[in-house]
């Protein structure tokens, strides 16, 4: 097996550095050596694969035991494609966020903002054949945090996605248009090049707005492109 | 041309999308050699991680409707991840050579903005003596910082330290 092709290394600036001071909780968890350079094999180029049967699709947070949860409502839809622009099809993302208040349904958010007892927060979809997904949610509230002195997270959702490979898995956020507390946060400042970090932020799509039920965002993920030559020694 | 996404840390809130039985890599009645990986994860400060996601991904045995290769454990008070899985075999390297068994590791948390990538190899494996990422580290207290030691006949552990002296050695992925 001379000719397993990896992924290609991230583009300088794109992604963020874990030694972070301005975020707090970096300090003692970055590692302080560099990481090793090693080509990647099987185990990397390979990766899981997750099927709706095992995985039922979620792609309605905005419901929850057939009540409304309370906040704005909003349909999220975007498209999975590789450094190449080819969709990435069937893959699963998952989903999860703070409810319209900013507070998570978690023991550890001791926010004093309520819960609401029809929002959950958690959400998984599937994309199509052609790399598309879509999910209905409510706008998730900003909170604060204790990072710096009044300190607050912007509105965002939490991501989590696979691809074809275990090199091109990727957890990030999605952020929204406008917001104020962008320019404030260290983890959205984490990413070093300007137009990466512009590109966490979906945008306003009058075309996924549904009329008379809930705005429509846009937000597209891009995950590793293929290497253009095996790996081979 | 386009450019990857930016990673974002996991934060301390994954949980809302966890599932205890993505821990179970046998539970869809997978056959072989059962065992059980676990191991803490400390902090620079020595300090247990307690609200780490950790993933493990093997391409030996190969997936199947069985067998998943994937897997997923939250650390808990101790900072200790437990998964139950299949001991794996030798994996193809690239050209002729042949990678020994081993299990790889992403370590997501507060605090990590994007992931962190190890793997578990298992002492005492003849392959390991050749096995291409081991040869690349030449410490032999840094290599031995991705070995998994066996506690009885099934458990293996493999503690991981984020910082520090000790620290594990991650690979660039």
């Amino acid at each position: 097996m001379s000719d397993i092709i990896g992924f290609r290394p991230a583009a300088p600036g794109s992604q963020p550095s874990n030694d972070t001071p301005s975020y707090g909780s970096t300090r003692s968890r970055h590692p302080l050596r560099p990481a090793i350079a090693f080509p990647h094999s099987l185990t990397e180029a390979a990766g899981p694969v997750f099927s709706p049967l095992h995985f039922p699709p979620n792609a309605d947070l905005s419901v929850t035991g057939g009540k409304a949860a309370q906040g704005e409502r909003i349909i999220v839809r975007g498209r999975i494609t590789d450094e190449d622009g080819r969709a990435v099809p069937h893959t699963m993302i998952e989903i999860w966020q703070a409810n319209a208040a900013g507070r998570y349904r978690h023991p550890l958010d001791t926010h004093d903002a309520p819960l609401d007892p029809h929002f959950k927060g958690d959400g998984r979809v599937f994309t199509d054949a052609e790399g598309w997904y879509q999910f209905t949610s409510i706008k998730p509230g900003a909170y604060p945090w204790r990072n710096h002195a009044n300190a607050w997270r912007p509105n965002h959702i939490h991501y989590s996605l696979f691809g074809p490979g275990f090199a091109t898995r990727l957890i990030t956020q999605m952020y929204f248009p406008g917001d104020p507390l962008l320019a404030l946060d260290p983890i959205f400042h984490s990413v070093p090049d300007e137009a990466a970090r512009e590109r966490l932020i979906s945008r306003f799509d009058l075309a996924v707005t549904r009329p008379d039920h809930a705005l429509g965002y846009r937000f597209d993920v891009v995950l590793r492109g293929r290497d253009a030559t095996p790996m081979g020694i | 041309m386009r450019i990857a996404t930016a990673a974002q840390t996991i934060g301390p809130f994954w949980h809302l999308i966890d599932d205890t039985g993505l821990a179970d890599l046998t539970r869809f009645g997978a056959m072989g050699e059962v065992i059980t990986l676990i191991g803490t994860i400390t902090d620079g400060n020595g300090d247990p991680v307690t609200d780490a996601c950790v993933e493990i991904w093997q391409a030996s045995p190969p997936v199947s409707d069985r067998f998943p290769g994937y897997g997923r454990s939250g650390t808990d008070a101790s900072g200790t991840f437990r998964l139950t899985t299949l001991k794996p075999g030798p994996v193809p390297g690239h050209g002729n050579t042949q990678q020994a068994p081993h299990i790889a590791i992403n370590i997501l948390a507060r605090g990590i903005i994007t992931r962190l990538y190890t793997r578990a190899y298992f002492e005492g494996e003849a392959l390991n003596t050749t096995d291409p990422l081991l040869g690349m580290i030449a410490e032999p207290s840094r290599r031995a910082t991705l070995l998994a030691r066996p506690e009885g006949s099934t458990v293996w552990r493999l503690d991981i330290r984020l910082q520090g002296d000790s620290e594990t050695v991650f690979i660039d992925i």
